[in-house]
């Protein structure tokens, strides 16, 4: 049989020497009570943060200009989720890695149409409204492009908006039922039933926030509180939490792509810095394989001081 | 019955194969070779002892369900525990990471001891980060609408959704943990199979 | 559940954090305690003398 050659950074040589008494269970327990006592210690110190989820409700009553304005948007698709693409419409391709468009590959698989989910549904949900349903009726049978015509205008004269009396006011001609909608859906906001609308568009029982978590981050609400916590994706938000508390720190590499060029100006960087990670992860997997890289602990000669003593004891 | 269709058997050749392989005294050895003496060693067995701790203490907050520890004084003292295990959890498996690192853990035909490692660190952060989003607050309203931008961009949205609340926590009390808990065990197993690697010897790379 | 309320937090860290800002660099002052003490056990696990391995030497 020919011996093959010893490869330092693959094979590992035979250990000769002596072994010790070493007792796992006993370490193993040890383990588990310090570790157990530590997290007492620091729940009883430091506690943990708990800021309570905003409400569409509580939104439209701090900013309902901002809430009418995100409801327009929604209208006219300029919102966020109006343009996104996959897998909640077909508004735009979305990010690509190079020529592929991966998100619109797959196609749309959560079905969002800001329109008729976010402002007609919720409005023809609300009960005793005969000034409402007439308009709804009006819209309902309005062509493509009347609609269409109605939202310019109201978009358009909507830069003037203002809330007064508890109404949002816009003062836009041939808007046809468009202003009525967005009042409309603004007293429902505030009253707190368009939560309820939004969770329950399918059914009695739901998990699913989709739809009223597009709709808050479509607004600048949520993200103006996020910013003032730091938590926003060029503040190295990824890693950081509410209060002062620690956050996830070891997505520090992933968030650190967010924050240098070419990523941080891209209209591609999700994409891209999920390829990133993804390769640096396989990587990381396969390190074991990667002639060059796997040499540096035995270059680097940190494992003299972790083994020391038996270098110590061979000499 | 024929010794020989004893032999053949399924379950003999599974029992010989488990203990020919793993023999009670590697599974729960009483001796270490002398070169296992450093406080690195000790990051391993923290982080087991971490996870251990999270897992016991998600228990306790699933008894009452996702949004019981808002209201109470005793379920928020309860959350505080999980965060800290958590953080714990991560600190002792980079501590442990590194230290591997360093030590070429991988050598001798450890490679897959070191591959399940790296899988579990990854299937962590799935853990950690669908346990930030099933908080029910401010903080995952905020995490979730962030993160489906880069989960969407690679399609995975579609099938994976931080919005969905019911999914989401599926995930982070059935599917990660058992995820975590096979990889952990198959990952200490490999270790007790294939034992702590040795140190580099230096006298064989001179006379190379 | 009187008693309950005794787990009451001594320090809590619900005030807006304390944030470096150094270039690109970003950073909590919680996030960058954690990450300094991260490595700081490590170096330590490194330096430090493992105890109770001491008389082994005079055995061999």
């Amino acid at each position: 049989m020919s011996t093959k050659r010893f490869r330092p950074d693959v094979d590992a040589p035979e250990y000769k020497g002596g072994y010790s008494p070493y007792d796992i269970i006993k370490e193993g327990t040890i383990a588990i009570g310090v570790i157990f006592l530590l997290t007492l210690l620091l729940a009883i110190l430091f506690g943990s943060p708990d800021e309570h989820a905003i409400t569409i409700k509580t939104w439209s009553n701090a900013a309902p200009i901002d809430f009418a304005t995100t409801a327009t948007s929604e209208l006219n698709g300029t919102s966020t989720t109006g343009g996104y693409g996959a897998p909640y419409n077909n508004a735009s391709d979305g990010p690509a890695l190079g020529p592929i468009h991966v998100a619109h590959l797959i196609g749309v698989r959560i079905p969002i149409n800001t329109v008729k989910d976010f402002v007609i549904d919720p409005l023809k949900s609300l009960p005793n409204q005969p000034v409402l349903d007439q308009n709804l009726a009006m819209w309902a049978s309005a062509s493509t492009s009347t609609r269409s015509t109605w939202i310019a205008n109201y978009t358009k004269a909507s830069a003037n908006m203002k809330f007064t009396d508890g109404h949002v006011v816009v003062n836009a001609t041939d808007a046809g039922p468009v202003p009525v909608m967005v009042d409309s859906l603004t007293q429902m906001a505030r009253s707190g039933a368009l939560d309820q609308a939004l969770v329950t568009g399918s059914g009695f029982y739901t998990t699913d926030f989709t739809k009223p978590l597009l709709f808050v981050s479509d607004g600048t609400y949520l993200a103006d509180l996020a910013t003032k916590q730091h938590l926003s994706g060029d503040q190295w938000g990824m890693m950081n939490e509410t209060g002062s508390y620690p956050g996830q720190a070891w997505l520090w590499l992933y968030s650190f792509w967010y924050q240098i060029p070419p990523f941080n100006t891209s209209g591609n960087a999700d994409i891209l810095i999920l390829g990133i990670m993804l390769l640096l992860s396989v990587g990381l997997l396969l390190l074991p394989f990667i002639p060059g890289l796997r040499s540096i602990p035995r270059r680097t000669r940190v494992y003299r001081i972790i083994w020391r003593e038996h270098y110590q004891n061979l000499k | 019955m024929s010794t020989t269709e004893i032999d053949r058997q399924w379950t003999t050749r599974l029992r010989r194969r488990a203990a020919g392989k793993l023999p009670p005294e590697k599974l729960l050895p009483d001796t270490q070779p002398t070169y296992v003496a450093s406080w690195i060693y000790v990051f391993g067995v923290a982080t087991l002892s971490s996870l251990i701790v999270v897992i016991a203490t998600g228990c306790v907050l699933a008894l009452r369900g996702p949004y019981w520890w808002h209201g109470s004084p005793y379920g928020h003292f309860v959350n505080s525990l999980h965060l800290w295990s958590v953080e714990l959890f991560f600190f002792a498996m980079v501590v442990h990471l590194w230290g591997k690192f360093f030590m070429a853990a991988w050598r001798g035909g450890r490679s897959l001891t070191w591959m399940t490692g790296v899988v579990t660190f990854l299937a962590s952060i799935g853990a950690g980060f669908t346990g930030y989003v099933a908080q029910t607050n401010f903080d995952s309203q905020w995490i979730s609408t962030q993160a489906k931008d880069g989960i969407n961009s690679g399609g995975v949205g579609a099938y994976f959704n931080p919005l969905d609340l019911g999914q989401m926590l599926m995930w982070h009390i059935v599917l990660l943990p058992i995820a975590a808990v096979v990889l952990t065990g198959l990952h200490v197993l490999l270790v007790r199979i294939k034992g702590v690697v040795p140190p580099f010897d230096e006298s064989a790379e001179a006379a190379q | 559940m009187g008693w309950l309320s005794s787990f009451a937090t001594i320090f809590p860290l619900n005030n807006l954090g304390h944030y470096l800002h150094w270039h690109f660099l970003l950073i909590s002052r919680s996030n960058l305690i954690v990450t300094i003490l991260m490595v700081a056990t490590f170096l330590a696990a490194l330096f430090l003398p493992f105890p109770g391995r001491r008389s082994r030497k005079e055995n061999q």
